[in-house]
């Protein structure tokens, strides 16, 4: 079979080439990875007037055809035809932002330059006019010797015409590819701004939205303060909007419980639906608000170009602890989850900076600790006020997201002068306009997101849930006995607790850690599991908070979440680092440290608890 | 009687806020090759215009510069490697 035609679009960063190319393909896109590295691959399909179908593919934004970055490097060899796992484009669709022609003009050039089929799609004109520039596409169009499309990717604007201009470039009869590359970046960029100057139809000085809203924002004073706002908001937020949609999640499981409980017949099979799969994943998915609302925030932030804003406020800081500005990003989506992070540190240049900042994105609390501590926080710590709007529970909450942050600090000081040491590389960062992204744009973000959470709920979660399930069942306890003291992973706990007695650990978190090493989150579904088959009660009515409450003293739980602060137990981070690292050395590292420091946290705490008498 | 505005040439770091220089050279050895290439991305070049806009609060690091239609955010320290000439305002 024919492969179907491809479209690449491309495009210097800040285009809006991600909104085009949403606009275009529509919600039905397949993410993927090239093989090799761990860039995205998004891509999608267009259908043509005669109903051919062509796949679009996204390629990471570029300011050349000289890399600078893992992402740039991907952009070049798809565009060279000389990345694999990925066919030579038919044609492509090259996005510049039309209120900055000066320097977008010059990738635009040089691709160009590379002879393919080629549109270009003059975008963001409404942003242009708003800054009081009107510009001649038939100019462009003229002295870049290409077609060009006047577009508005996030009203949708010109997108007809584009996906017309396609269709006709596909028609017509194709010419060879040069791969010539020309690589005076000078030259074409002199050539760029040429032809911008030779497009302005009129120009009105306007003052701008971006100067006045970063004269407020990147202000010495306020800059700052709204920062800590902003986030304090944010996690404020996690908390607060998700109870309801989480009291509806639980409900549901409750009633899906319930009536497997009163359908099947007393027995194994029983066991196996109600205490492993639903038990287990059930406490998972009722997570899925709270990590909903961070991915918003975080897609909300970064649609409107604050987050840019954000690493250019914190650069200094982060300098002085031997990272840059840069990794704020990576940093503030590893609160979310550690994988994009992770992911994220591409756009880091200096090689040392970036294993710095990926060696310590475990320790920002991600999304998938909140099971953990929400559990614990519900049932050991009093929901009492401190003062006026500030609880208790929110406020020990607040301080395991400190901790994390203090703790990512102090090790990347300590890399920084010890294994990593040397100068720290640069921070160079475009600052672009303000924009509200379209809600459809982050809405596919979100569904992604999602996707990939119930997938692992539906994969590792229930996997490790039933093995453990199997394993905490066989063999079945005798009268008198506990059943989670006489199955296999009772005795396999055991061994574990002796390593983790002196930091006060139980039998039941013993039995917990384990399988945690695939998920945080499956810290508590193994603790539902276990109390639900140790329960004697039908159905497990009682709420796993109170179980713990009884079972459990004091100072073990809070070693517990002191524990959870460090450990590295997520299978995902770990295969993650190992792909971004080319190798295994320092994903053990990162392994080692963090047990290392997980183990002295939940000690000291352990300790310190018994010592006061909690 | 108005003098004629002869500025001095300094260096982009030392500009004050606000104020619109040329880029008189860049001294192009003082950077590595990854640094100067994403200069020459965001558009630094001999006869461009610049202004710097903002300070990072902390230490007066780094610098938001408009270069051309874009603005950019660099460290203090590649700042100085370029030399400006203040505009007439």
């Amino acid at each position: 079979m024919n492969p179907l035609p491809l479209v690449a679009v491309a495009g210097s960063p800040n285009a809006g080439k991600s909104a085009l190319f949403n606009a275009l393909t529509g919600a039905r896109q397949k993410v993927g990875n090239y093989p090799g590295v761990t860039v995205e691959r998004h891509s999608g399909r267009l259908t043509l007037g005669d109903g051919r179908p062509v796949e679009l593919v996204d390629l990471p934004g570029a300011y050349s055809l000289e890399p600078a970055s893992p992402d740039e490097e991907v952009t070049r060899d798809v565009l060279l035809g000389k990345q694999k796992g990925e066919r030579q484009p038919d044609a492509l669709v090259i996005v510049v932002d039309a209120s900055n022609l000066d320097n977008h003009l010059r990738f635009c050039l040089q691709l160009i330059e590379l002879g393919h089929p080629t549109i270009v799609a003059l975008n963001m004109v409404d942003l242009a006019a708003r800054d009081g520039l009107l510009l001649s596409p038939q100019i462009v169009s003229q002295e870049l010797g290409v077609p060009v499309v006047e577009t508005v990717a996030v009203r949708k604007r010109g997108i007809a015409e584009l996906h017309e201009a396609v269709d006709n470039m596909l028609s017509s009869p194709r010419c060879g590819v040069h791969r010539r590359v020309k690589t005076d970046l000078i030259h074409l960029q002199r050539r760029a701004r040429e032809i911008a100057t030779a497009a302005v139809v009129s120009e009105t000085p306007v003052r701008r939205w971006t100067h006045r809203l970063d004269a407020i924002l990147l202000h010495p004073i306020a800059g700052p303060i709204i920062l800590a706002a902003l986030m304090f908001l944010m996690f404020q937020a996690v908390f607060a909007w998700s109870e309801i949609p989480k009291a509806w999640i639980q409900s549901g499981i409750d009633w899906l419980s319930a009536i497997t409980t009163a359908t099947l017949p007393v027995g194994l099979p029983r066991s196996l639906i109600v205490d492993g799969a639903i038990a287990g994943v059930g406490a998972v998915i009722t997570f899925l608000p709270q990590i909903l609302i961070l991915f918003f925030f975080i897609l909300l932030l970064e649609g409107t170009g604050y987050m840019v804003r954000a690493a250019f406020l914190m650069d200094r800081l982060m300098h002085g602890v031997g990272l840059s500005g840069r990794a704020f990003i990576p940093l503030l989506s590893s609160f979310a989850c550690a994988v994009p992070g992770i992911m994220a540190t591409r756009t880091i240049d200096d090689p040392k900076d970036r294993l710095t900042t990926i060696l310590v994105a475990p320790l920002m609390t991600c999304s998938a600790r909140l099971p953990v501590y929400t559990l614990i926080i519900a049932a050991f710590i009093p929901n009492t006020r401190v003062v006026w709007g500030v609880g208790l529970q929110g406020l020990v909450m607040f301080g395991l997201y400190i901790v994390g942050i203090a703790g990512a600090l102090l090790a990347a000081l300590a890399l920084r002068r010890g294994v990593l040491k040397g100068s720290s590389g640069g921070f160079m960062m475009e600052l672009p306009k303000y924009q509200w992204p379209p809600l459809k744009d982050v809405a596919i973000g979100l569904l992604t997101r999602v996707q990939i959470f119930l997938k692992r709920a539906g994969t590792i979660i229930l996997g490790t849930t039933v093995v453990l399930w199997a394993l905490a069942s066989i063999p079945l306890a005798g009268p008198g006995q506990k059943q989670s003291e006489v199955s296999i992973a009772g005795h396999i706990a055991s061994g574990i607790e002796t390593v983790v007695k002196p930091i006060g650990f139980n039998h039941d978190i013993a039995l917990a850690l384990l399988p945690a090493m695939a998920a945080r989150e499956v810290a508590v579904s193994a603790i539902a599991t276990v109390y639900s088959l140790d329960s004697t009660d039908e159905g497990g009515s009682k709420k796993l908070e109170d179980r713990l409450k009884h079972r459990w003293p004091l100072p073990t739980a809070l070693a517990f979440l002191a524990w959870f602060v460090f450990a590295p137990q997520c299978i995902s981070t770990i295969a993650v680092t190992r792909r971004e690292t080319n190798g295994w050395k320092w994903p053990l590292f990162m392994i080692s440290y963090l047990f290392v420091l997980a183990y002295i946290a939940a000690g000291l705490t352990y300790w310190t608890a018994v010592a006061l008498g909690l | 009687m108005n003098a004629p505005f002869h500025p001095e040439p300094t260096s982009l770091d030392l500009l004050a806020m606000g104020t619109r220089a040329r880029i008189a050279t860049i001294d192009w050895a003082a950077l590595d090759s990854g640094e100067a290439r994403r200069l020459q991305h965001f558009g630094f070049d001999e006869g461009v215009t610049v202004e710097p806009l903002h300070l990072g609060p902390f230490g007066r690091d780094p610098i938001a510069i408009r270069v051309g239609r874009m603005t950019v955010a660099i460290r203090r320290k590649h700042a100085g490697a370029i030399r400006v000439t203040p505009l007439n305002k």
